[in-house]
């Protein structure tokens, strides 16, 4: 019997040979935290030991609220960059043009790279996956451990294969395909599970793309998802990798899958999540008409370039006709849009940009809703009051869609404007 | 030494619970747990009143999924520094179930659970034996086993103080 990626990598770490259910304790090759990192220096300090394992494993990049909007979140800012000096932390992306939301940043600094372990005290750190990391979300109290320890103790995750096949039809992205494969497992499909995705589909996939598939896997419960390690993948790192220790592991034709799940790209069609669970699938043909007064185009899901280019292909030389707030993942993304014009062709069609970070995606500022209100977004989370105001109402989307919507003031079908 | 027998009155939620509808968005600039009960459930429709009637021993009983989403500890402090002594669920997402763990809070997972309760029954739990009875209805049912290391984890009351009696055994 073969192995599956999360045996083998966890099997590599761990330095023997290991199989689903085991628990190893491994050493992981990054720890990323972000705004949380204050608090997590405090838990740190109670444990009693005054420096971190590896400070050069450490990785804080401030996202969730920057710059800071209260005096709450200045004071745990001005926490963290104390902590960065006492500890010697070089890898600290602060309210900086290098930075951006933490997980766009780390896959396009290249601190995501194939077969290494890594944590981080977000639950969106499966997005590394797209890179061919293990990688998952921890608490806090866990992430101060393993700044102690240097160690962490997986049970060694049962894993689901997901096989995708055919080419996208015009106006359905990637955010699609999750969006519908959610709907069909459910948000506790992929329990505790590794996800792999495989298939001739993904490898025609961009990076960024993968990256908005593994962003969510959590949204399926997974404890991390991941796709193949290949050549789109070493020609992205050959000139980023921020470490040597890493090796491309994939899984064997042969091994032992929980479940395997199909799907037929040219059978997906523009979709969303209903208010308040990811899983609430319906397609927009079925959500088409339902009124929007917010749209908004961003976050770790869909803040790239790729998707700035989709909205932008259907905003060009048209209005939008409800506030649409458009944040890009990174500066490096916003660098992009700019030199490609799209940043020309948002505003000219009324939206406003935001600076890169989290943005209002769980509501902390720069755009929250109004009660009653509705709001059309490319992020990962529709749970009831995430925006901030828990009488509105979240649907989330493709770039295209969440574009098309912001056109008409209602969701509408990318394919109708494209 | 704490009692292994936990009474109390139960307050029963549905599947998917996610960490914003436990403590929400709005309040994670808080740092200080003990700060944290009174936003419990703020956000869950229909058990808006939790945080301002809830009494120290009542118990939380929930369907599957319970703690899907971010990865907050608050979700943890806001219950365990509230006086809710012990979770019970169908299943508990991952981060969740591992935060709980890490910080000596006993969750228990209980298959069919969220069904064989009511707002207010009165509920008896040995964490010891996982062994639950609905006092109300009289209707017993088991909780499933935890690993060792977990079990050794909690009996130190969570990862810190397993890390620090670990490094003292060494010196």
């Amino acid at each position: 019997m073969g192995k599956t990626f999360a045996e083998k990598v966890l099997g590599k770490a761990a330095g023997m040979d290991v199989s689903a259910g085991q628990i190893v304790t491994v050493a992981p090759h990054f720890c990323m935290s972000h705004d949380n990192a204050a608090p997590i220096a405090k838990i740190f300090g109670e444990i009693g030991v005054k420096k971190v394992w590896d400070a050069s494993r450490l990785v804080f990049i401030l996202d969730h609220a920057i710059p800071a909007p209260t005096d709450k979140h200045a004071q745990n800012h001005k926490v963290i960059r104390e902590f960065v000096e006492e500890q010697g932390i070089s890898n600290f992306y602060d309210v900086t043009s290098e930075g951006g939301v933490c997980h766009q940043v780390m896959c396009e600094k290249g601190f995501a790279l194939p077969g290494l372990v890594m944590v981080g005290s977000d639950s969106h750190t499966c997005t590394y996956g797209a890179f061919g990391a293990f990688s998952t979300g921890i608490g806090r109290t866990e992430m101060a451990a393993t700044w102690a320890t240097g160690q962490i103790w997986f049970k060694v995750p049962d894993s689901l294969k997901i096989v995708v096949k055919g080419e996208f039809r015009k106006g359905v992205s990637a955010k699609d395909l999750i969006l519908k494969i959610m709907g069909d497992i459910k948000s506790d499909g992929a329990d505790y599970m590794s996800v792999e995705f495989h298939g001739p589909a993904i490898e025609n996939m961009s990076l960024a793309s993968r990256m908005t598939l593994c962003n969510l896997g959590i949204e399926m419960g997974a404890k991390n998802a991941v796709c193949p390690p290949d050549e789109k993948v070493m020609q992205f790192i050959s000139d980023k990798a921020k470490s040597s220790e890493w090796e491309a592991i994939w899984s064997d034709d042969d091994a032992y899958y929980e479940k395997v799940l199909e799907y037929d790209l040219s059978d997906i069609e523009p979709g969303v999540a209903k208010p308040h669970t990811v899983d609430n699938y319906a397609t927009v043909a079925e959500s088409k008409g339902i009124g929007i007064e917010q749209a908004f185009i961003g976050t770790c899901t869909n803040g790239r370039i790729e998707d700035l280019e989709e909205a932008a292909s259907i905003l060009k030389g048209k209005k939008v006709a409800v506030r649409t707030i458009v944040i890009p993942a990174s500066w490096e993304v916003y660098r992009e849009a700019m030199k490609k014009g799209i940043m020309d062709v948002l505003l000219d069609a009324g939206c406003v940009i935001g600076n890169p970070g989290c943005g209002p995606c769980m509501g902390n500022h720069e755009g929250i809703l109004a009660p009653g209100e509705t709001c059309i977004s490319t992020a990962n989370r529709n749970f009831k009051g995430r925006m901030g105001n828990k009488e509105s109402f979240i649907y989330l989307a493709s770039p295209a869609t969440v574009a098309a919507s912001a056109l008409k003031g209602e969701i509408s079908d990318p394919r109708e404007v494209l | 030494m704490k009692s292994n027998i936990v009474k109390g009155r139960t307050w029963v939620f549905g599947d998917d619970v996610d960490t914003d509808l436990i403590y929400h968005n709005k309040y994670l600039a808080i740092t200080d747990p003990k700060e944290m009960p009174q936003y419990a459930f703020e956000y869950y429709p229909g058990k808006e009143h939790f945080a301002r009637e809830v009494k120290e021993g009542d118990v939380v009983v929930a369907g599957k999924n319970f703690g899907c989403g971010s990865s907050r500890e608050h979700a943890v402090y806001c219950l365990k520094e509230g006086g809710i002594p012990v979770v019970l669920a169908e299943s508990f997402a991952r981060i969740y179930y591992r935060n709980a763990v890490n910080n000596g809070y006993p969750v228990l997972v209980v298959p069919g659970v969220s069904s064989k309760f009511s707002d207010g029954d009165d509920i008896e739990i040995n964490l010891e034996t996982g062994e639950v009875i609905n006092l109300t209805t009289g209707e017993k049912m088991h909780g499933d086993a935890v690993t060792d290391l977990e079990k050794d984890i909690m009996s130190h009351g969570g990862l810190i103080e397993y890390l620090k009696a670990q490094a003292a055994r060494k010196n």
